[in-house]
């Protein structure tokens, strides 16, 4: 029963979230028509024990894409960001 | 008369006020309220209780708690019953019925404890050794026989008809175990305003305490810090509450047991709470362990604390010549209790002196130093048999009472993956360490004195409530005056060499199975483990562990340190499925959705399916007795009238904002650039990866308003991705995605006459094909709902559908079915509705099934020539490009009256039919248009290969048809019917 503190609506259950894969990575832009940057963004991944940041989404709440920094050896969650306030 | 065991006049926490009837194997005995089955059934001289898992050897009581290795039994009866149920663990009710296990015809007489003569084959590894590897064929013949020997309680095979519950619960500092420790640690933290909750599994707090005798300074202790804690409405005691695991985020699992109250209606048997803390101190105390000697599994061999526990606080004295043998001071106390009841006592010491030794004489208990104890004799023992210096002796008893020292239950602090570590002084382990505001005091961390205990659980309270933020004072809490001996410096665990001695007594593992798994080489405890199944049983090992370890060390002559311990995981001890399951059975494991049509469907007396969540019409059985004439007579209707479908599971979301053109432009693989307000179009979207992920209609309802239909299983992914999209990679876009699927009914009317229909429902709405050509949208009013009505086919035939705000749906059904009747309009299911699709050669979930391209179903045309879209740059990989990639194709099954199967692999004719075929059949129907059985599947090469025979092999039925491969198009090739 891990919490996770939505910046929209405060401290939840982490079962009303949905894990969305690893937010290190940044996604190339829309026209970039690099087939090897593209290809990096959707297979390359670090697998790191230790703090990991990544996207999650309140599918039961605000439906907030999230970004999430997590500790993988522990589950410890280290902060929450809106997605959109990372940039 | 039977002298073992029998109630004393006096004394004890039980009501004598109350007697309680149960009754055991089908005989009628009577306890007290405040009695465990097992004290009431030692209460009634029953001293053998069950048989054990693998030789089937008598057993008895051994224990007084969740450690109880032999008596298990199964209690209640159909679909109450429970397996496996410590007898030391059920509290006595009126009424309770309880069973033996593992014995067949009767306990008493058992036909496997012939097994006992046979046991030197029985050894560790004996299955593996027998049935494995070459011989396993013989594992399948004889693997019925041996479950059937080997095992414990059986259970029930009929539904559970109890109700369990879950709850989260949330507290500053949750402290798990209510002895002395956990008691003073409750107080503490309590006293600085922090919210407490206290964990006990047994029904009364106390821990140990209620071991003591029911008067006298440790049960005035127990009374005034149970007042104290009373008084304090900020610390919450859950009782007959085991902490079974402890999880991320500082959560510990709970199950609370209700079951004394009976099963009333309503009333929850057992509840599941999630406890969230923000501190935990572990004050679980420790479990003792036994002597090791031969034939110590004999009814009448218990643990030393365990005697004093039934003699204390149930009032059951389970012997009256009695054996206390010892390697430590602890269980000397329990030779004074029994020497006060009036029992006679000898303690064997292993030790050559004791600092108690002098004062117990002068209780008037012998004390013999220097002793060994090697066997029991009798069954139920009736001597034991001891060496001193070179000789050996015997000495009659009626009960044998051991201690090897003490064990602490370091389960729950071991749980996130902290080893424990080995603490030479109590011979035992002890929690690694402690995360963050975790803290640990009393027997657990070896402080075996009860002031030790007081005092350390009192500081770890203070601990935590400062972790919590609170300041909290130190307050003296007073400690009872005891006159306790403690189980420290111990010396080296003796093991005699002659007999069967068993180190685990559940899973029946002997000192010679673990000599033996050493010497075929398995050298790590948790491969001892594994091949010999010590502490695989429900008791988890909770008495045996340690030994095994040490036993583990001699062998290999290394220390324990080395040696190490097995992983400990959750649970702690067995919790029932049921409880963990909780609410969440039957309707209620996942929810239903019903569309707004459902009770119009229900009405018409559809069969209904399950697509999805959804419960959706199979068919109408009123236009056939089963499905494939139903699907038939409704396609034909399509065909050549007009039907009527319910398609209001489709996902549908709203997309509006001045970015909204862009948004959808960027997300779907067509150009939307020229889609008009008031027009749609069919569209498809691409995951990142170039892989088609989803297809719907996207409508125009306004400059910066769109409407789309996603499919009926994908909806919810689409959603999510769609605000992906808009909140982390397109945050620039002004956009807004609303799902809107459940605010809209939509019927599909679909056939030549749709169009009549449309005309006689709503003449005020102008459907003529110049109004509403093909993909075109019109609005208007129905009962004071918004109308839409978008001419779109998936069936191939003229169509329309038409969507009404969710509330009047049945209402339009009902006024579509009367405006239909002149030309015949009917409802149908979604077999009809799939099958109309795949004579039409549309693809749909089961060709978009994450691995096709755009080109793999045929709508490669649909890809915007310039202009980027989601997915657009892996889709152009040569690896999604290869033509030889599996495509679309229709098949005609050229055997008459074979049953063409979905899922079937395809071979060329001659072809060696190995591995995974060229193809696979994706969908079947039966074709009553060419009164043929045809499917679609994705072939290698696809339509190139148009006109080849095929074999469609189906190997788990082991049928193989022979196939033609056509166009995917069955139906009106030329397109012509959707104008017609």
């Amino acid at each position: 029963m891990l919490a996770i503190t939505c910046p929209n609506c405060g401290e939840r259950n982490s079962n009303e979230f949905r894990y969305g894969g690893d937010a290190s990575i940044v996604r190339p832009s829309h026209e970039d028509p690099s087939e090897e940057a593209w290809f990096r963004y959707v297979y390359i991944r670090d697998n790191p024990k230790g703090p990991h940041r990544e996207y999650w989404q309140h599918v039961g709440g605000c439906r907030g894409w999230l970004i999430i920094e997590r500790n993988t050896s522990n589950h410890v969650v280290l902060g929450v960001r809106r997605a959109g306030e990372c940039r | 008369m039977q002298v073992s065991g029998s109630r004393l006049p006096s004394g004890g926490r039980i009501d004598r006020e109350k007697p309680i009837g149960f009754s055991f194997d089908g005989r009628s005995y009577s306890g007290y309220a405040g009695d465990t089955l097992a004290s009431a059934l030692l209460a009634n001289g029953v001293s053998l209780v069950g048989r054990s898992f693998k030789y089937h050897r008598p057993r008895g009581i051994f224990s007084a708690g969740i450690e109880e290795p032999n008596a298990l039994v199964t209690f209640g009866h159909d679909g109450r019953r429970d397996p496996n149920v410590p007898a030391t663990m059920v509290e006595l009710v009126e009424g309770l019925e309880a069973q033996s296990q593992n014995r067949w015809p009767s306990l008493g007489f058992d036909v496997l404890a012939v097994n006992q003569v046979f046991a030197p084959l029985l050894s560790a590894g004996f299955y593996y050794k027998t049935f494995m590897g070459p011989t396993r064929r013989a594992w399948l013949f004889y693997e019925h026989f041996i479950r059937r020997a080997a095992g414990l309680g059986k259970a029930s095979l009929q539904p559970d008809p109890d109700r369990y519950d879950t709850e989260y619960a949330f507290t500053d500092v949750a402290i798990i175990g209510s002895g002395p420790t956990g008691l003073a640690a409750a107080l503490s933290v309590a006293r600085s305003g922090a919210r407490v909750t206290l964990i006990e599994q047994d029904g009364a707090i106390g821990g140990q305490m209620l071991s003591q005798p029911s008067e006298g300074a440790a049960a005035d202790w127990l009374a005034a810090a149970g007042a104290d804690i009373a008084g304090f409405p900020q610390i919450t005691v859950r009782t007959r509450s085991t902490a079974f695991g402890l999880y991320d985020g500082n959560t510990i699992g709970i199950v609370e047991r209700r079951d004394h109250l009976g099963p009333e209606p309503g009333q929850t048997r057992q509840l599941l709470v999630l406890l969230k803390a923000q501190s935990i101190i572990f004050t679980t105390g420790a479990i003792e362990r036994p002597l090791l000697f031969a034939d110590n599994d004999r009814p009448g061999v218990m643990l030393a604390s365990a005697a004093s526990t039934y003699l204390n606080r149930f009032a059951v004295a389970c012997g009256r010549t009695i054996v206390v043998a010892t390697n430590n001071d602890s269980a000397y106390a329990t030779a004074r209790d029994f020497a006060a009841a009036g029992s006679k006592v000898t303690v064997l010491d292993a030790r050559p002196a004791s600092p108690l030794a002098d004062s117990a004489r002068k209780h008037g208990i012998t004390v013999l130093q220097d002793h060994q104890l090697l066997a029991a004799h009798g069954s139920p023992v009736s001597a034991v048999a001891f060496r001193s210096g070179s000789s050996e002796a015997r000495l009659s008893c009626d009960l044998l009472l051991t201690s090897a020292g003490w064990t602490p239950s370091v389960h729950l602090t071991s749980h996130l993956g902290i080893r424990p570590i080995y603490d030479a002084r109590i011979g035992g382990f002890v929690p690694g360490s402690f995360a963050a505001g975790h803290f640990g005091a009393g027997a657990l961390m070896g402080d075996y004195t009860t002031a030790e205990a007081i005092e350390r659980g009192a500081a770890a309270g203070l601990g935590a409530a400062c972790f919590c933020g609170r300041k909290a004072e130190p307050h003296a809490i007073p400690t009872p005056d005891l006159d306790e001996g403690i189980a420290r410096d111990l010396p080296a665990l003796a093991v005699p060499r002659r007999g069967k001695v068993f180190v685990d007594l559940q899973t029946d593992v002997t000192t010679s199975d673990i000599a033996l798994s050493d010497r075929e080489g398995f050298r790590s405890v948790e491969h001892l483990k594994r091949y010999t199944t010590l502490g695989m049983g429900t008791d988890q090992g909770k008495t045996s562990n340690v030994h095994a370890i040490a036993l583990m060390a001699l062998a290999r002559d290394q220390s324990i340190e080395q040696t190490g311990t097995t992983t400990f995981r959750p649970p702690y001890s067995p919790v029932a499925v049921g409880v963990l399951a909780g609410r969440s059975i039957h309707g209620h494991f996942k929810p239903i959705r019903r569309t707004p049509l459902h009770d119009w469907h229900l009405r018409r007396g559809a069969e209904m399916i399950e697509v999805g969540l959804w419960k959706r019409p199979l068919f109408y059985p009123e236009h056939g007795p089963d499905v494939g004439a139903a699907a038939i007579a409704e396609m034909k209707l399509v065909r050549s009238a007009v039907g009527l479908v319910d398609v209001s599971t489709l996902g549908k979301i709203e997309v509006a904002g001045p970015d909204a053109l862009t948004f959808l432009d960027r997300l779907y693989v067509n150009n939307l650039g020229k889609l008009q307000v008031g027009k749609g179009r069919y569209c498809v979207m691409l995951r990142d990866d170039g892989i088609v992920f989803d297809e719907g209609v996207v409508i125009r309802l306004a400059e910066e308003r769109f409407f789309l239909t996603t499919s009926t299983m994908k909806a919810a992914d689409v959603q999510s991705w769609m605000e992906f999209l808009a909140q982390t990679a397109w945050p620039d876009l002004r956009v807004h995605i609303t799902s809107v699927t459940d605010e809209w009914a939509m019927l599909a009317l679909a056939g030549p006459r749709s169009r009549d229909v449309l005309a006689a429902a709503f003449p005020d709405i102008a459907t003529d094909d110049e109004s509403l050509p093909k993909m075109a949208v019109v609005t208007g009013t129905f009962a004071g709902e918004v109308l839409r009505i978008q001419r779109v086919s998936y069936s191939g035939e003229r169509a329309y559908e038409i969507h009404v705000g969710s509330r009047r749906g049945a209402a339009l059904a009902d006024h579509l079915m009367a405006a239909g009747q002149p030309v015949g309009v009917e409802p149908y299911g979604v077999d009809a509705m799939g099958a109309l699709r795949i004579e039409k050669g549309f693809a749909a979930g089961s060709e978009i099934d994450g691995t096709t391209t755009l080109d793999d179903i045929g709508l490669g045309g649909l890809a915007k020539k310039s202009g980027g879209f989601a997915g657009a740059v892996l889709s152009r990989r040569p690896t999604l490009t290869n033509p030889d990639r599996r495509r679309l194709v229709g098949l005609q099954c050229l055997d008459a009256g074979r049953q063409l199967r979905t899922g079937s692999i395809l071979f060329s004719e001659g072809a060696p039919q190995r591995g995974h075929g060229i193809g696979h059949v994706t969908a079947v129907t039966f074709s009553p248009e060419t009164d043929k059985q045809i499917g679609l599947a994705l072939l290698s090469g696809g339509p190139e290969r148009i006109g080849e025979t095929m074999l469609a092999t189906f190997p788990v039925r082991n049928e193989m048809v022979r196939v033609r491969v056509v166009s995917p198009v069955f139906v009106d090739p030329d397109g012509a019917r959707i104008d017609a």
